[in-house]
């Protein structure tokens, strides 16, 4: 008797969902907007953009411990407090306020000439017809799978003869001539660009008598700015990052973040252990990190600001090859 | 009287293209087109360093001969180095045309995941990149936990299993560079009509069916260019072994500029050798589809 009323109670019950709604919530209509599905892409991509931060957030962790956390193996990502002295150590012994300046000098300068040469050049392969474009243009692209290992020695000898070296000048140099670091790059992205304008714009201008000098520094540019300021983050970024090259050129007169990070241990211990015994503090791991973060910070704030001219830019500027 | 102004417009046009280009021209020859002739000269060469300048002696091919019968090092850093890219590229095209298919679906927070993924090609420099390796950061935790490496090294020949755990002690640092690719795919992806899945759907095509019927013909061609993307970008990142045995034969007494010239040669027509073979491969398979859509 009891399982009759349990078995109709069920049906009556079973009769009033509607199972398609259910599943559509569940499963989607297209396949890819059901709770199951995003359920799994939310998934995914928490765990993986956790990997993929670890580094940093190792960075953050670690810097922060003091000698007694970073030996404690039950501290793993909270350190137990604050321990600011590995940031000031890692300050002092990178010579930060002065290596920040270099730095900013050899990256900012040739960063800036590289947005206007490169468009120069990239002006003129997207709008005048001239024999040997096509050729030209191919070599521009060629330039770009050319290691700099294969030009470096010459390139050495060539701004040694100059007596330019331990200077930011043979950055600046080859970036007034719209080479250097990635410039082929440079050159394609504003190319592409460049296409994109409509050319009665041009014509417009071109019967009002404006010269292609005018033409392109009255016109052009102007609306071409979201290009420029991709070429420049990029382009500063790079010359950041950049040691090798760098490394040559600055010799050991001047040296950039990055490249302060290969002497830090010396640096560390002509500043700290030099002092008296009581004081002597080894360099380890957590005052390495600190100086590390030292010397992506810079970049971590530049990004947190430009993120969606950096992220959109490629997008943008048509580089995938419209 | 007409054909005469064209011409003259066509060659005015033709020099303002020139001199438009003029800087990098001059550019190319002082700082590219000089340097590769300098530099292959010096590899076939002694270079000797006197206070004048640089002196060259020609030798012919003895640097070349040296670098792969004689030196104890820079086959073996070659080949590794090889096995390296031949593991490391599948792994960052993979990842990253993944991660580009996971950001396109229709999510929340899809700008702060895009702002996640980018980030690495900001700030990796390659000391950044070797303290975070040298530091333990790069290697995802769970790998020593559970004994993955051990295993790898007992059931591998040694010849593989060394690459192959030094891309495992490395990981993150090569999925850090799929970040340029991630977005590359994306733009691509973007291009795939929004109808065609709506269409596809409704004739019940699954999103597995839909990845490899709709997705991957688009994405294809950009999947080629990821692939040279993350050569050029391997190839050209400045902490690998061969590069800075390079750097270190230019200051060597007994080999100098003009073994490291040499170096450098045997190491960027790798690289060539290698992109010319992908190209090859990619552009067969481009034509076998061809003829089975035709037929």
């Amino acid at each position: 008797m009891k399982n009759i009323t349990f078995a109709k109670k069920t049906n009556f019950f079973l009769k009033h969902i509607n199972f398609d709604k259910i599943k559509i919530a569940l499963l989607g209509r297209q396949g890819n907007d059901g709770i199951i599905f995003k359920t799994i892409v939310y998934y995914l991509l928490i765990s993986v953009g956790f990997i993929y931060l670890y580094p940093i957030l190792f960075i953050v962790s670690q810097s922060f411990k003091s000698l007694e956390d970073l030996l404690d193996p039950t501290v793993v990502w909270m350190p137990r407090r604050l321990y600011l002295q590995n940031y000031i150590r890692a300050f002092y012994s990178l010579k930060y306020i002065e290596t920040l300046a270099v730095t900013m000098i050899n990256s900012f300068s040739p960063a800036i000439i590289q947005m206007f040469s490169c468009a120069l050049v990239g002006y003129g392969f997207a709008r005048f017809r001239f024999p040997f474009k096509n050729i030209l243009f191919g070599i521009v692209l060629f330039t770009f799978i050319i290691p700099t290992q294969v030009i470096m020695i010459p390139l050495f000898i060539t701004f040694f003869k100059l007596n330019l070296l331990g200077s930011p000048l043979p950055n600046i140099i080859q970036a007034i001539f719209a080479g250097g670091l990635k410039s082929a790059l440079f050159i394609l992205i504003y190319r592409q660009f460049f296409t994109t304008i409509p050319p009665s714009l041009i014509e417009s201008a071109k019967i009002d008598g404006a010269n292609e000098l005018k033409i392109f520094y009255k016109i052009v540019l102007p609306i071409s700015i979201p290009a420029m300021v991709v070429v420049f983050l990029f382009s500063l970024v790079w010359h950041w990052n950049e040691t090798y090259m760098t490394s040559l050129f600055l010799g050991d007169k001047l040296t950039t973040l990055p490249l302060k990070l290969q002497t830090l241990n010396d640096e560390y211990s002509r500043l700290y252990l030099s002092g008296s015994v009581r004081q002597r503090i080894d360099i380890n791991e957590s005052i390495r990190l600190a100086a590390t973060m030292l010397i992506i910070l810079p970049l971590l704030i530049l990004y947190l600001f430009a993120q969606k001219w950096f992220v959109e830019g490629i997008e943008r500027t048509g580089i995938t090859g419209e | 009287m007409k054909k005469r102004y064209k011409l003259n417009h066509r060659r005015r046009e033709a020099i303002t293209g020139f001199l438009f280009i003029s800087p990098w021209i001059l550019g190319f020859l002082m700082f590219m087109m000089y340097p590769i002739y300098f530099s292959l000269k010096m590899s076939f060469s002694k270079v000797y360093i006197t206070t004048n300048g640089v002196d060259t002696q020609p030798i012919g091919f003895d640097n070349y001969k040296y670098a792969f019968l004689s030196d104890p090092d820079f086959v073996e850093k070659l080949l590794n180095f090889i096995k390296f890219t031949v593991i490391a590229v599948p792994i960052i095209v993979i990842f990253a045309l993944f991660v580009a298919l996971l950001i396109n679906q229709p999510i929340r927070f899809r700008g702060v995941f895009r702002a996640i993924f980018f980030l690495p090609v900001v700030i990796t420099s390659g000391e950044v990149m070797n303290e975070l390796f040298s530091q333990g950061a790069a290697s995802l935790p769970m790998l020593n936990k559970y004994g993955i490496i051990n295993f790898i090294r007992m059931s591998l020949s040694p010849a593989w299993a060394g690459p192959i755990i030094n891309i495992m002690q490395q990981f993150i640092l090569i999925l850090w560079y799929s970040g340029v690719q991630i977005l590359i795919f994306l733009a691509g992806l973007q291009k795939v009509n929004k109808q065609t899945f709506e269409a596809a759907a409704i004739d019940g095509a699954s999103p597995w069916e839909m990845f490899w019927k709709i997705i991957l013909p688009v994405v294809k061609p950009f999947i080629l260019i990821n692939i040279i993307y993350s050569i050029i970008d391997i190839f050209v990142y400045t902490s690998n072994d061969v590069i800075i045995m390079i750097k270190d034969n230019m200051f060597k007494v007994a080999t100098g500029y003009g073994y490291a010239s040499a170096l450098a040669w045997i190491y960027f027509s790798i690289i060539f050798v290698i992109l010319i073979i992908v190209l090859l491969i990619f552009s067969r398979k481009e034509e076998y589809f061809k003829i089975e859509k035709n037929g």
